[in-house]
């Protein structure tokens, strides 16, 4: 009885908020820096779009965005019950 | 005589399956592991050629042709079929163990089939060996989804076979080997591979049957079927331009249907149309580099999309749920499976040092150098995305996100042993590509890890969990809700139906009483073989010692026949 209050009561990585803002504030700080080593690194491209400063971090970003806010309006048309085909066969 | 490379990589496979039908307990898990590895160890001695023609009717058939091509294939099926067989040991259902080593084995015959005949036969093979994967299921979506699977891959089947029989008649000969897209041969040959590798509204039997099948058996199904439809395409119709469109309308249009399925396993499977999207572009850029890119991705694909099949079945396993609305919250109590499955989903979104990176990278190179752009654009597009939905929303939503309260343990040792082996290999390449590179069809000068591209890959992949993290953070995720989404397979499952019951209530009442028999039939042979095979069957019961020793001097005899002849 007593061990089973300990497991209830147990905090886990992601119960505390401080660190869930911890594993964001690292993400932030990554995708800082990718930021700027466009400003410093020179890439070696086949295609001039490639070379264009910031491509893949704003292609990647805005095309995310659009996938997730276009697939949510997909919904309304799409989206049934979830038994839509449990029909007599 | 065992070990001659005359014998066909298939035979270890039905004959394994034949022991472990007759087996149990530890003799037929001893089996089961031994018929991968006796096999993958025997082809490794085999050289590329031809082994044995024969004539059947007016045919000169080839059942046995070994190249660089199938060899590459052939080895990623034993190891595949290794990996399923020790995630699925524990299982006691004879049929699944039985159906999933035909299955293997029938995926070996089809990729060393010389000719369009034997290709037929295992291709055939390959639905019926793998429906009983879904049945074993033994629920009533399951069944019927299994019936609808039954239907479209056997129509494949025919349309491969009308397909060889008009080449048969305007060539002369059965001989599989490069087609392109010209005539009415290949244009049918090429809709019966289309079926098989998903292409756009042929897609459904995959997003429908996957999903039903027991948490093991999706691993298999995973794994075979459509990466034979892969090796089919890059020896018939590598360079068909129309596959470069096809392929990138199938790496785009499945990632919207991720985002908003529910059923964890669903969105796996149409993550798997985008990744076969990929393959079938490379296919159709037809470039050394190209086909390199779709064949390695073709091998990478069956470990990663293994481990994370692996994992989400390994949840199901021990929570009995799948849906994200259901799940969440499960690396507090099962962390070894969590870690593993983001391995797997590292690799599928192609991050540097993991699988996916050394072989999607090649495609998107390929389609820049020859120059088409928009295409390059679409492929990057889906690149973004399958990190969305596969590398992000498959281990957030079942093991992170809201707090299920559900506290599984951590599967069983072997389920978490094959999910280390595929994550070990899926880092392995990732990081150590050239063993791969090395078996390609082509010589790879391709470099992986330069500046430019793993720079442009970590950009597009950060900002992409950027944008995650802010759609989740503002609340403008649209959340995990418990529903079905329209798609191509409403054509059959609803409209065609309705339009036959409303035209005639008669043919509505036939359609519906022959449906519900062949359930019946199937249900009545699935208890049947339940009820003796299963854990508490009458063959499963005890094991006393004379029996085994009976199986043992039958195994023994065997071998010395089959050494002899």
């Amino acid at each position: 009885m007593k061990r089973k209050r300990k497991t209830r009561q147990r905090q886990y990585f992601f119960d505390k908020p401080q660190n869930v803002k911890r594993v964001l504030r690292v993400l932030y700080a990554i995708c800082g820096v990718l930021f700027l080593i466009d400003f410093v690194y020179h890439r070696h491209v086949v295609h001039p779009w490639e070379g264009l400063w910031g491509f893949h971090v704003i292609y990647g970003f805005v095309a995310c965005v659009i996938l997730v806010l276009a697939a949510k309006e997909m919904r309304k048309l799409l989206m049934r019950k979830e038994d839509y085909y449990d029909m007599d066969d | 005589m065992i070990w001659t490379t005359e014998l066909p990589p298939f035979v270890p496979f039905f004959i394994g399956a034949f022991l472990v039908a007759i087996t149990r307990g530890y003799l037929r898990q001893a089996l089961l592991l031994l018929v991968p590895i006796l096999g993958g160890v025997h082809l490794l001695g085999v050289e590329p050629g031809i082994y044995g023609q024969l004539t059947f009717l007016d045919y000169t058939l080839i059942p046995y042709r070994v190249d660089r091509l199938s060899l590459l294939f052939g080895y990623l099926f034993h190891i595949g079929a290794f990996l399923g067989v020790v995630f699925a040991l524990q299982v006691r259902d004879t049929l699944q163990h039985v159906a999933a080593l035909l299955y293997a084995g029938s995926a070996l015959g089809a990729v060393f089939a010389g000719d369009l005949v034997t290709l037929f036969i295992f291709w055939e093979l390959l639905a019926i060996t793998s429906v009983f994967l879904i049945w074993a299921r033994r629920t009533p979506e399951a069944l019927r989804a299994g019936f609808r699977y039954l239907i479209i891959l056997v129509l494949s089947g025919a349309l491969l076979l009308s397909g060889a029989l008009v080449y048969y008649h305007d060539t002369g000969s059965v001989t599989f080997e490069y087609l392109g897209l010209e005539g009415l041969a290949a244009w049918l040959i090429f809709l019966a591979f289309g079926i098989k590798c998903a292409f756009p509204l042929m897609h459904n039997w995959l997003t429908d049957t996957y999903p039903e099948s027991t948490p093991t058996g999706t691993v298999f199904l995973s794994m075979f079927t459509t990466k034979v439809a892969i090796y089919a395409l890059a020896r018939a119709f590598p360079g068909t331009e129309l596959l470069i469109y096809i392929g990138t309308l199938m790496t785009c249009f499945p990632i919207f249907y991720a985002v908003i399925e529910n059923d964890l396993r669903r969105v796996l499977t149409y993550s798997m149309i985008n990744q076969l999207g990929f393959m079938v572009c490379g296919i159709g850029l037809g470039t050394a580099l190209a086909i390199n890119g779709a064949i390695a991705h073709a091998f990478n694909e069956v470990l990663f999309k293994g481990l994370l099949f692996m994992s989400m079945g390994a949840v199901l396993h021990m929570t009995g749920r799948i849906k994200g609305s259901d799940l969440g919250g499960l690396y507090k109590t099962m962390p070894i499976t969590t870690v593993l499955c983001i391995v797997g989903a590292a690799s599928i979104s192609a991050v540097p040092l993991f699988s996916g990176f050394v072989s999607k990278t090649m495609i998107m190179v390929a389609a820049l150098e020859q120059g088409y752009d928009w295409i390059w654009l679409a492929l990057l597009f889906a690149s973004a995305g399958v990190f969305h939905h596969a590398g992000i929303k498959i281990p957030f939503f079942a093991f992170f996100a809201h707090d299920s309260g559900l506290r599984p343990k951590e599967p069983p040792l072997n389920m978490l042993l094959a999910m280390g082996m595929a994550a070990v290999l899926c880092v392995f390449i990732g990081s150590y590509p050239w063993l791969l590179y090395d078996l390609l069809p082509f010589p790879v000068d391709y470099v992986a890890f330069n500046g430019t591209h793993v720079i442009a890959q970590l950009q597009l992949l950060f900002f992409s969990a950027l944008a995650f993290t802010w759609l989740k953070l503002s609340g403008l995720y649209p959340p995990e809700l418990r529903s079905v989404n329209l798609d191509a397979d409403w054509a059959y499952r609803r409209f065609a139906p309705g339009v036959l019951s409303a035209l005639s209530p008669v043919g509505h009442l036939i359609n519906s009483s022959m449906r519900r028999a062949a359930i019946r039939q199937v249900q009545s042979l699935l208890t049947f073989l339940w009820r003796h095979h299963g854990p508490h069957g009458v063959l499963a019961r005890g094991w006393p010692t004379g029996s085994m020793v009976l199986w043992v001097a039958i195994l023994l005899a065997m071998y010395l026949i089959i050494y002899y002849v």
